[in-house]
């Protein structure tokens, strides 16, 4: 299917597509569990690479077929979430984000020691059943099923436990429940995004999901708009394009970098879109409508 | 053999607590994990060792210009990268300029020193000394000595002197000591120095006692130094003390009778353990949440 998109894409081009791709998935579950339930998560990396390896290891080893093995990675993942959230009953904003480093950090150690991962040097070899195309129908239905589920009474339950958890608990939302949800739905997106980007990569290694990988997860979050889904997405194709454009200054790259998170949180400290939904440019949108049938029509 | 590795552990641990002292500090104050704290110790590391090797400066004033030339690296972040954010965000945004700030300060020093290892020349002979129960390193001894007499000097300055009423006033509500005529800003510039120097001695410390130092030594060391204030309890200057040193004997005893390969997974398991078991660490105070 590649094959024949080359024909009028840039391979270059198209692969930094499949990677945005992949960025988005793995940012919207972070979006879940950071942006939208406000519970910090600074260990998206791990879920990643619990999905990247489960699958890679079926699909290598057992001759899985892909799609079992991406759902099983995720499900692997959506588990260890699972686990995870169960500490964040207990735990407050940056104990919660201390933990989920530890963990993340756990996760790659246990890695670097894992025969059948293939320890330090990683695991090469990978079938590259990823493409293109899937991964762009994934992202459409994970954009659409996200949208539907953060419009639901979940979703609202979710930005309730956000603004104040409190209030949510005094106006009957279960916290408990839904933080753990949160955790659950995430890290499920987290081990599918790493699923597919181990089967786009050919080769993982555990440093591949390490600290910064989390952290550039969930830079693409704060930096679209914390709990924004169409904030997301730019955020995860900016952030993913970034180091590409600055290849111009070559060696300054991670620099510029650097210097580019600083000055977008001091001019845009809300992020790009924070807070949009399409939801709300939905309505936005029709409201003008109706204002400019209402200017017509007096 | 079990004192000796204790040994090694506290001296690990003193480091450790070191720059664990400028997360809880800064924290107390505008609840920032200022994740730029790994890379001003390793510029520590590096400001010592340029001024050890190239320009052969006895160790002691190296070391006390590092943790100057830290004082102003530390303050000038906190002017560039998050005063300018400070009111008009949320946290989180903070915790990303401060991310931005870790990245270009390593890839700057990546770019200015090369991305090699490089070491300390041998300052203090590997003499040791046999206290009849242990065998201790002259540069143990040294090392845990500066560190207790820092954080001896940090308890004084923070309970006896002016500022440092200031900055308890300022942690305990920051708006309140506004109004009560406290210059919040400069008690915060005041906190990232002295946060900043306490975190280059420990850079400079580490980079004679491992031998090792490279601009990507702050990663590892700052996210346990702050394990090692979460555990204690952030915002507690107390607490940093005692998570970097219990820490740093878990580390060094996990590899030695447990297994070497799961060193970093050692400490943070600990400190998961230790969260799950007291949610707000060792000595944190427990917040009542209110609406």
């Amino acid at each position: 299917m590649d094959a024949y998109l080359t024909q009028y894409i840039d391979p270059y081009y198209l692969r930094l597509l499949v990677l945005i791709g992949i960025n988005i998935i793995l940012a919207l579950g972070l979006n879940i569990i950071t942006g939208v339930t406000g519970q910090l998560s600074m260990g998206h990396a791990g879920f990643m690479s619990l999905g990247a390896y489960t699958s890679a290891i079926l699909s290598m080893q057992f001759a899985c077929p892909f799609w079992l093995a991406l759902l099983a990675g995720a499900f692997v993942a959506a588990l260890f979430g699972c686990l995870i959230g169960i500490p964040t009953l207990r735990l407050e904003g940056d104990y919660l984000a201390m933990v989920t480093i530890g963990f993340a950090e756990i996760i790659r150690v246990f890695f670097l020691n894992f025969e059948p991962g293939g320890k330090a040097v990683g695991l090469a070899g990978i079938p590259q059943n990823t493409n293109f195309v899937l991964v762009l129908v994934m992202v459409i239905v994970i954009v659409y099923l996200n949208s539907k589920l953060l419009n639901s009474r979940i979703g609202k339950a979710w930005y309730s436990i956000r603004e104040n958890e409190i209030a949510a608990e005094a106006c009957g939302v279960d916290t408990t429940r839904l933080k753990v949800m949160a955790f659950t739905v995430g890290s499920f997106l987290g081990g599918l995004g790493g699923g597919l980007y181990a089967h786009y990569m050919f080769f993982i290694r555990p440093q591949d999901f390490a600290f910064m990988k989390s952290i550039e997860l969930l830079n693409m979050v704060v930096l679209g708009g914390m709990g924004s889904i169409p904030g997301t997405i730019i955020g995860a194709t900016i952030l993913t394009l970034a180091p590409e454009l600055l290849r111009v200054v070559a060696e300054y790259r991670m620099l510029f970098y650097g210097a580019l998170l600083v000055i977008l949180m001091i001019f845009r400290p809300n992020g790009l879109l924070g807070d949009v939904r399409v939801y709300d440019i939905r309505k936005r949108w029709g409201r003008k409508e109706v204002q400019a049938n209402a200017d017509t029509n007096p | 053999m079990f004192l000796e590795q204790l040994l090694n552990g506290l001296t690990l641990g003193s480091t450790y607590a070191l720059i664990a002292l400028g997360y809880t500090m800064v924290y107390g104050i505008i609840q920032l994990i200022n994740f730029a704290h790994g890379e001003i110790y390793m510029i520590g590391a590096f400001v010592g060792l340029f001024l050890v090797t190239v320009l052969g400066v006895n160790i002691l004033v190296a070391l006390a210009l590092a943790m100057l030339t830290c004082m102003v690296v530390g303050m000038l972040i906190e002017r560039v990268a998050y005063r300018p954010l400070r009111g008009k965000s949320t946290r989180l945004s903070a915790l990303i300029s401060a991310i931005g700030v870790s990245i270009f300060l390593q890839t700057l020093l990546a770019l200015l020193a090369g991305t090699n290892t490089r070491s300390y020349p041998s300052i203090f002979n590997s003499q040791t000394f046999d206290l009849g129960f242990a065998e201790v390193s002259l540069l143990q001894i040294i090392i845990l000595v500066f560190a207790a007499l820092l954080m001896i000097g940090l308890q004084v300055m923070i309970h006896k002197t002016r500022i440092g009423k200031a900055m308890r006033a300022s942690s305990q509500d920051l708006e309140a000591s506004y109004l009560m005529g406290i210059n919040v800003n400069r008690v915060i510039s005041f906190t990232f120095a002295i946060g900043s120097a306490l975190a280059a001695a420990g850079g400079v410390m580490v980079g004679i006692y491992y031998n090792a130092v490279w601009p990507y030594m702050g990663m590892m060391a700052g996210l346990k130094a702050f394990a090692a204030a979460v555990m204690g309890g952030i915002g507690s200057i107390p607490g940093a003390m005692i998570g970097g040193l219990t820490l740093g004997v878990l580390e060094i005893m996990g590899v030695a009778y447990l297994t070497s390969s799961y060193k970093d997974a050692i400490a943070f398991g600990m400190l998961i353990l230790v969260l799950l078991i007291r949610p707000q660490g060792l000595l944190g105070k427990k917040i009542t949440k209110k609406v």
